[in-house]
């Protein structure tokens, strides 16, 4: 069969096939994906289009998921038959270089993974993640049941609440990175572009934030406004700014004397062209390796805010919450601390797998 | 040198007050009179003026700011409502525990970061090496609180090995001398071991890192042509000179061992600091929250200074101009 009919039945694997495996394994773990979900809760995809906003959101990723793993697929095999001379960018290379990084793209394709499972979970979990079933006799009961992972102690299903929970860790961690990314980008870039006193002021106040424990930071804040979803948010991402600006800053020093920077400022340029368009994007490969591990360590952070109760609130899963709710039974259910926690440390290490590849495809030096 | 420390010993002063500054301004951003907190909602309305009167709270907020900053000065934190006592004494009390904690990981994390970053990088490239990146990634990766929960679960609650939480037995008092260390380590063994297995990923990278930094070094390739043998060479030449860098870690890693002890002292119901700041948070007891908060965060800043210094002290090339 030629790559091309093998690609109109199953995308990706012609890719895979011929090694390129990541690619070939994301776009081919979607299709099956989707086209499982497809077979098998086809009753609960035709109600999700009239739905709630998030089963809409997992009607629109299943059509998209479809329709791009195969898309992708198709192009890319054409493309292949046509030797192109393209040139090679240095995004290109690190590209490359991350591909053959056989640990960092495992993590890639497991958060991948992670996120379109949080987005077509309304549509896969076996049961509802609030609903509490007949308290007496189904309580606590342990995983492979009736319930794949076990039931809590309020009869709810494990797997559920770990899949709705999912939502809530990827969405606060990839938020508040942002968040501190945007902020700390900006702050960075001004202080290391301007120096002198703008220099120093924020210079030393970053230095006042990062010298205190963000968890106690954390706490306090929630603990006095009360907690809530969005306050989490914006309150991880504005205590997380501060080390993204030291790295920017220690960036931009260095570019700042380089030819092409006064070349800019020669020709005229305002300060702000010369900032945004010359001088950050050529200091960001750090920021996104911080960014990608920065991540992880909000996930964690975020699950122990939960776990002392100063997450999102019940019953709205997340995973520190079900971790600390399992605290109590430790011996007699060890199914409810144990598998949030191993979803924490999955995707985390996922993160953290991805970070460390970026690190060494991003540097030219690493580069071999 | 000592012009040097000095310098930065000045140096952090304005850093620890602009930090008390926001834990002040912080606090008082809080809805409500912290009077309510004081005396009850059943108290006549001259009782509760009165009260006001008492804890200062009448004065405008630059006045009450600068009193507080003056009380701290002098060793008074102010009363904690939650333990009904000075905050001082409350400090006091538990500081020892945290301390004993904190070293006993710190301790354990940088012995083994630096056995493992050592082996990694003396059989670079091998399956241990690689297997001890996954494997230590996978530590890493671990919220501590959880990787608690599992060492009490298979450690104490399957094995029987540790007690579950606290600090002594209930029989301490009857214990023989040894059997009163032994208890203690028993019980100091898996809030340890929680603390310290997650930051040991991070030192033994960091360990492996400046190893192969310093074996690439002509000092150590001298070493080798003269003929000495591998272990010297490891432990001697290359060993010494890779712990240079690792002694910053110290001050890096200080913030996280006191967010680790927030968790860990909760869990294994630790008498410490940490425990007592989450407590204090709950129950709104805001003096505290402050000097606990200030307290972690000076502690944080000393670290780093002192790391700095370290540094220097062991690396003679570093210039302190």
């Amino acid at each position: 069969m030629s790559s091309r009919s093998l690609s109109l039945v199953l995308p990706g694997l012609p890719q895979l096939l011929s090694g390129r495996w990541g690619a070939g394994a994301m776009a081919l773990l979607t299709w099956l994906g989707m086209i499982a979900i497809l077979l098998l809760r086809h009753e609960r995809l035709v109600a999700a289009v009239s739905g709630s906003w998030d089963e809409q959101l997992a009607f629109a990723t299943v059509i998209i998921g479809l329709v791009v793993s195969w898309a992708w697929s198709m192009r890319d095999v054409r493309s292949s038959h046509e030797q192109q001379v393209v040139g090679v960018s240095q995004w290109d290379l690190a590209v490359k270089a991350f591909s053959k990084n056989r640990t960092a793209v495992a993590g890639l394709i497991l958060i991948v993974a992670l996120y379109l499972i949080a987005l077509v979970t309304p549509l896969v979990a076996p049961h509802p993640p609030n609903l509490q079933y007949d308290i007496v006799s189904e309580r606590f009961l342990p995983p492979l049941g009736k319930f794949p992972l076990g039931s809590d102690q309020f009869a709810r299903d494990v797997l559920s609440r770990l899949l709705y929970g999912a939502r809530i860790s990827l969405t606060i961690g990839f938020v508040a990175v942002g968040i501190s990314v945007t902020i700390g980008t900006l702050v960075g870039a001004v202080a290391g572009y301007f120096g002198g006193i703008v220099d120093g002021a924020i210079m030393r106040f970053v230095d006042m934030i990062i010298s205190f424990p963000r968890l106690i930071l954390l706490i306090t804040i929630i603990a006095i406004f009360d907690a809530s979803i969005f306050l989490i948010v914006a309150v991880l991402g504005l205590t997380l700014w501060p080390s993204t600006a030291r790295i920017i800053r220690g960036e931009i020093l260095s570019l700042r004397e380089r030819e092409f920077v006064q070349a800019a400022a020669a020709l005229g340029y305002p300060k702000r062209r010369i900032i945004l368009r010359h001088l950050v994007p050529n200091a960001l490969a750090p920021v996104i390796v911080a960014a990608t591990l920065g991540i992880g360590n909000t996930i964690v952070l975020e699950a122990g805010l939960s776990f002392l109760g100063l997450g999102v609130q019940p019953p709205t899963a997340s995973w520190g919450q079900m971790v600390a709710a399992g605290r109590n039974e430790l011996l007699d259910a060890w199914w409810l601390s144990t598998f949030p926690g191993l979803a924490i440390v999955f995707t985390v290490l996922s993160f953290n797998l991805v970070g460390d590849g970026l690190r060494d495809a991003l540097d030219p030096k690493l580069r071999s | 040198m000592a012009k040097y420390v000095l310098r930065r010993l000045v140096g952090a002063i304005p850093l620890v007050l602009g930090i008390a500054t926001i834990i002040f301004f912080l606090i008082n951003l809080a809805p409500g009179s912290p009077i309510d907190l004081i005396v009850g909602p059943g108290v006549t309305r001259e009782f509760r003026e009165q009260m006001i009167r008492n804890f200062g709270l009448d004065q405008p907020l630059h006045i009450q700011y600068v009193k507080w900053l003056g009380a701290m000065f002098t060793g008074d934190f102010g009363y904690s409502f939650s333990q009904t006592r000075p905050v001082r004494d409350v400090l006091l009390g538990f500081l020892p525990n945290t301390v004993t904690l904190s070293l006993a990981a710190l301790f354990v994390a940088f012995l083994f970061g630096v056995v493992l970053g050592t082996v990694q990088a003396v059989r670079q490239y091998s399956a241990l090496d690689s297997g001890l990146s996954v494997a230590l990634l996978f530590f890493y990766s671990m919220p501590s609180f959880w990787l608690a929960l599992m060492l009490v679960l298979v450690m104490s609650l399957m094995l029987g090995w540790f007690p579950v939480s606290g600090t002594v037995s209930t029989d301490y008092e009857f214990l023989s001398f040894t059997g009163r260390v032994v208890d203690r380590v028993r019980h100091l063994a898996l809030p340890t071991l929680s603390l310290a297995l997650v930051l040991t990923a991070g030192i033994a990278r960091y360990m492996r890192g400046s190893m192969l930094e310093v074996v690439r070094q002509d000092y150590v390739r001298t070493a080798h042509a003269k003929g000495l043998p591998e272990r010297v060479v490891v432990f001697k030449h290359a060993l010494r000179n890779a712990l240079i860098p690792i002694v910053t870690l110290v001050g890096l890693y200080l913030p996280f061992l006191f967010s680790g002890t927030v968790f860990i002292e909760t869990i294994f119901a630790w008498p410490g600091m940490g425990r007592a700041i989450v407590g204090a948070i709950f129950q709104r007891d805001y003096p505290l929250v402050m000097a606990g908060s200030f307290f972690f965060a000076t502690m944080v800043v000393l670290a780093n200074l002192v790391a700095d210094i370290l540094y220097a002290v062991v690396d003679p090339r570093i210039r302190y101009e």
